[in-house]
């Protein structure tokens, strides 16, 4: 029983690495800045959540301190995500490179 | 069995890392090296807490919490100051 659980756990714990690699390949292998935005954070919350769900399976008695790193990611890589996109728009040195700009005709406060 | 298959996953974070710090060198601004900091904050989480089911040691998780504040406080300081400065 014990030998099972042990099992499922490191496989989980497997597939939470490879997600982080693909996370890295998508990162260095993307032509632009965009792309490489969307294949790093997605991948990479995945990634860390499936090894934070397999370590979890692998020690049961360590579930609160594992579910508070659980949730502290789950907020915080959206809003990261979404300041690095912000950021790369504004910049102004990736937006040559956009076939469609949607943003282009709104007003956008830069100063608030 | 269970030992080797966690050292695979293991030896693949940490692969992961080592592509994403090739990265963060050969960015080709800022903004690209902040996408490659954000990966490597949480590729570094997720390797603490493999270190933590290693060394079994409950301590370490609260150094992946601590960890991934700092790195989240600084992506977002990063980005706010490449948009419209200090």
């Amino acid at each position: 029983m014990m030998e099972i659980r042990e099992i499922i756990g490191s496989f989980i714990v497997l597939t939470g690495s490879f997600f982080l690699f693909t996370a890295s390949i998508g990162l260095i292998r993307m032509p632009d800045f965009f792309n490489r935005i969307q294949a790093g954070t997605k991948a990479s919350t995945l990634g860390s959540l499936l090894i934070l769900a397999g370590v979890a399976v692998l020690n049961p008695v360590w579930w609160p301190k594992l579910l508070i790193i659980f949730i502290f990611i789950v907020i915080t890589n959206l809003v990261s995500s979404h300041c690095i996109g912000r950021a790369g728009y504004h910049s102004n040195c990736e937006k040559g490179k956009l076939n469609r700009d949607d943003l282009k005709n709104l007003k956008i406060n830069k100063g608030e | 069995m269970v030992e080797i298959i966690i050292y695979i996953a293991l030896s693949l974070t940490l692969l992961a890392l080592i592509i994403s710090v090739v990265r963060f060198a050969i960015g080709p601004k800022t903004i690209n090296r902040i996408v490659s900091l954000d990966v490597i904050g949480f590729i570094a989480i997720s390797l603490i807490v493999m270190i933590a089911h290693f060394a079994s040691r409950v301590i370490y998780l609260d150094v992946a919490l601590v960890y991934g504040l700092l790195s989240f406080l600084g992506v977002i300081v990063v980005a706010r100051f490449i948009e419209r400065g200090l």
